[in-house]
């Protein structure tokens, strides 16, 4: 099996593994990054977002041999000590219900947020509109998307 | 009703304490034993051990808490508010305590589930019953060693003091504590007393969720772990007729393709299980990969053929069947009062509505997926289930093995919603891992889950209503439904004894496809079917729609044999309040309203939907919710609860379809199937009605109102009345996605 170097949250790892397979699954059953969750497979829910070269995308659409060579962040690498801006703002929002979608609506909007500091209400709307959460804790997404916006700019 | 202060302590709660060689105590009790009135002790309290129970209060020489939480957290909260009731009796800062998931023993019986709203309404004594007496032992201990009466002490925050003003630590009489007798007499507090209970408290996951740490099935691992990818028949009504394995086997990763279905046909004619028997009843062929994504793709890879078993049944047909079953007769009468027949025979008008739903499957965000590692001595299973006792009996059976040889282990689950009642993925995993001798991960992908899922039946009513000199006389509710029926309590629900003559009849169609809970069984759709009725019978009465429920719960409270399970003063609280809140009839010009009120799962709720229509299109602005569920445990977590449950609604009584055509579900992932996102969603405006009652749940009772609030307002905007859901059915998918 071919082998690749990959740079993740500032660090080379080395996997070997099939050229197909999603980064999702090399980051969760390779790495042992559990945090990018497994929601759809076919980039519909967001549950997977990571970011590479600053950017959010989908770790389900993205083949391992795709990812070389960019700089990818994980909700692991997110911040040093879960101190990012969006993540302080979803502790004090109480944001999460079951939480398993929590890690991909906050690299969501820790990417647009960083492009956009600060939003209005419709492009916060539109920015998070590719990220499902089941338990339907939209009003608090927003809510943190706010507040970490008020955090950073 | 009436809270209770002061309780004895019966021996059936089973609390024993006792000292930990590490130094502190350990006070445990069996939770749902304790919760159930008739239950006995049935072992001698002198031989048990802390097997025994599913809920503990650890206290160590600093001072800390550990409280084990017994339920299962699927995203209800009660991880977090379950504790809160022991911390608060106990009487400690909610900073000193450290919860943790407690386990299923393999000694343990006792029923940990997480179902039906109903965690808190349950363990609201028992818990606090744990927490005081822990206390008590603990001021025992204290007035022990000053030598004064314990009466002379109080604790507080932890903290014990004496008539001199002398004071010890939890920390520091907890070794002699552990070994006092269990007190039996234990006041409890009064709600004005509460320091934790009420307080908005923190999802005590939060850290581990933000910054991504393991914390559920799919991120459970072990040493020597192999992952399976389990394909099953794509219809209901197939079973496995052959399969090719070579190219599945060709792909790296790959260990090892295996078929199961013997054991789970024998266990099935054991008798033990129903709700499993289509999607077990028919050889599996399971790809064992050393990665997820190796199973995954080996699973894509089995060329397999299959054959009809029963009949492949279409959404088409059921429609027929449905409609043909509310204009026959084979009814059960479900509850019946005055004489329905002779008030329809003597009325002037007769309303009559069928109001139609769709299957929905569950989609919780994380897929099913479980371990299982089964040994000589030992079936180990760990993962998301809401029944984990249920788990345990399904492994033991499954291989004939004894009970006491299964250990199952509860992670945080992603989701529920009634999916992981169910034990099917239990039943798989481990007969893989038997198979196998290893152990196993077994994991579902977003198709898996959508196409063998354990749906919500779809189900149709026809609600007709009688009415004489513009009075209503009679009310007739008639359910058609796919597989089961309303449970017992529905019945008893609004209307029930607020109108004379009012009857409800049942009929069912036993189809195939797997059905089962699903977040307010019945009740989700019901109450939308009913809402919508109610609205437009105050429009024939010519009475005004929130004058006409008022006047209704008049008669149910006037009523003297009212045999219901809603209180009609509540149902009256939370009417008015959301009609104040919503600024009911005085909205914007283009903002049109929609009322709904509704009891279920022991709490009274009522919504009121603004709608504003947008290229012909309902756009939901805002909805106000008034709530009564009693005393409220944690205000942030119920109202995560409550918007959750909200918007929840929205998004399935608008969006979501799901149809059948010859046995195979139409659409399979979220590319052709809508959960509602960010850009559908209002905000969701929450108001409680103030109360010292004890609490009730709200993980369901706020999903069912909101589809007929939102119905009512689109008939205020358009003229146009809605029957069948999902509403937004006839527009297509992508102008409706945006």
């Amino acid at each position: 099996m071919p082998t690749f170097n990959l740079k993740i949250n500032n660090k080379t790892h080395t996997v070997e593994t099939d050229m197909d397979t999603p980064l999702l699954w090399v980051l969760r059953d390779k790495l042992d990054m559990v945090g990018t969750k497994f929601g759809c497979g076919i980039g519909q829910c967001g549950a997977c977002t990571i970011h590479v070269d600053g950017n959010a995308m989908r770790s389900c659409l993205l083949q391992v041999s795709q990812a070389e060579g960019m700089n990818i962040t994980t909700i692991e690498g997110l911040s040093e000590n879960g101190d990012h801006p969006v993540q302080e703002a979803w502790e004090e929002v109480d944001v999460p219900q079951c939480g398993y979608c929590q890690a991909g609506q906050i690299m969501t909007a820790s990417a647009f947020l960083k492009s956009n500091p600060n939003p209005s209400d419709s492009e916060i709307r539109n920015a998070m509109h590719g990220n499902i959460c089941r338990c339907a804790a939209y009003n608090s997404i927003e809510e943190a998307v706010k507040v970490a916006s008020k955090k950073i700019s | 009703m009436t809270p209770s202060n002061k309780i004895t302590f019966s021996r059936r709660s089973f609390l024993k304490s006792s000292a930990l060689a590490s130094g502190g105590m350990i006070i445990g009790f069996n939770l749902f034993n304790a919760c159930k009135s008739d239950v006995k002790p049935s072992i001698d309290l002198s031989q048990l051990n802390y097997n025994d129970f599913n809920a503990f209060i650890k206290i160590s020489p600093e001072g800390k808490v550990t409280i084990f939480s017994p339920n299962p957290e699927i995203g209800q909260g009660v991880k977090t508010s379950m504790p809160m009731l022991i911390a608060e009796e106990l009487d400690v800062l909610w900073s000193d305590v450290y919860v943790k998931q407690g386990a299923l023993d393999n000694k343990n019986f006792a029923r940990q589930v997480a179902g039906g709203s109903q965690s808190i309404r349950h363990s609201w004594l028992p818990l606090r019953q744990t927490g005081a007496t822990a206390k008590q032992m603990l001021i025992n201990a204290a007035a022990a060693k000053w030598g004064v009466d314990a009466s002379e002490c109080s604790a507080k925050e932890g903290i014990i003091t004496n008539a001199n003003g002398e004071t010890f630590s939890y920390g520091d009489v907890v070794n002699e504590a552990a070994i006092l007798e269990v007190p039996e007499n234990i006041e409890l507090k009064k709600p004005k007393d509460f320091t934790i209970i009420g307080q908005n408290t923190a999802n005590v996951d939060l850290d581990k969720i933000v910054t991504g740490k393991p914390l559920f099935g799919l991120d459970y691992k072990e040493e020597g772990m192999v992952y399976a990818s389990v394909l099953r028949p794509p219809a209901f009504g197939e079973i496995l007729e052959s399969f090719d394995a070579t190219e599945a086997k060709a792909i790296p990763g790959v260990l090892d393709v295996i078929t199961i279905g013997e054991n789970a046909r024998n266990f099935i004619k054991k008798g033990y299980v129903s709700w499993t028997s289509i999607i077990s009843g028919t050889d599996k062929v399971v790809v064992i990969a050393d990665n997820t994504w190796s199973a995954i793709k080996g699973k894509n890879a089995i060329k397999a053929t299959w054959k009809k078993e029963s009949p492949l049944e279409s959404t088409e047909s059921h429609d027929k069947i449905l409609l043909d079953l509310l204009d026959g007769t084979k009814f059960s009468t479900r509850r019946s009062d005055g004489n329905v027949k002779k008030a329809f025979a003597e009325a002037d008008k007769i309303l009559e509505r069928t109001f139609e739903s769709p299957f929905l499957p569950h989609n919780c965000m994380e897929p099913m997926n479980f371990f299982a590692n089964v040994t000589a001595d030992k079936i180990h299973l760990v993962g998301p289930t809401q029944t984990p006792a249920e788990s345990a009996k399904v492994a033991s059976a499954l291989l004939d093995r004894d009970i006491t040889e299964v250990h199952v282990e509860m992670t945080r689950m992603g989701g529920g919603f009634g999916r992981r009642l169910y034990s099917d993925f239990i039943i798989e995993a481990t007969d893989v891992s038997n198979t196998i001798k290893k152990p196993v991960k077994m994991v579902s992908t977003r198709e898996d889950d959508m196409t063998t899922g354990v749906y919500r039946p779809a189900i149709k009513y026809k609600i007709s209503a009688s009415i004489k000199e513009g009075k209503l006389t009679g009310y007739h509710l008639k359910e058609a439904a796919i597989n089961g029926n309303m449970y017992g309590l529905i019945p008893n629900f609004f209307p029930a004894a607020a109108i004379d003559n009012y009857q409800v009849d049942t009929a069912n169609y036993k189809s195939n496809i797997t059905t089962g809970a699903w977040r307010a069984p019945y009740t989700n759709f019901l109450a939308s079917a009913e809402q919508s009725f109610f609205d437009e019978l105050a429009e024939a009465l010519e009475v005004d729609r929130i004058q006409l429920h008022m006047d209704l719960l008049e008669n149910a409270k006037n009523n003297p044999e009212p045999n219901i399970e809603y209180s009609p003063d509540r149902l009256q609280g939370v009417i008015k309040l959301a009609v104040e809140k919503s600024n009911w009839g005085k909205s914007k010009d283009g903002v049109y309203q929609g009322f709904s009120v509704y009891y279920c799962h022991n709490t009274h709720v009522a919504e009121v939907a603004d709608i504003r229509m947008k290229n012909g299109i309902p756009i939901v602005e805002k909805v106000t919710c008034a709530v009564d569920c009693g005393i409220v445990v944690n205000p942030l977590g119920a109202l995560n609860q409550i918007k959750g449950g909200v918007i929840d609604g929205i998004g399935h009584t608008m969006y979501s379809d799901f149809s059948f055509k010859d046995g195979i579900p139409q659409s399979n992932n979220f590319n052709a199937y809508q959960l509602i996102r960010m850009g559908q969603t209002p905000q969701v405006d929450v108001h409680f009605v103030e109360s010292d009652i004890d609490p009730t749940g709200l993980g369901e009772p706020t999903f069912p109102p909101i589809g007929a609030a939102i119905a009512n307002a689109v008939y205020a905007a358009t003229g146009k009345r809605l029957y069948k859901q999902p509403y937004m059915s006839n527009m297509v998918l992508e102008k409706v996605v945006g």
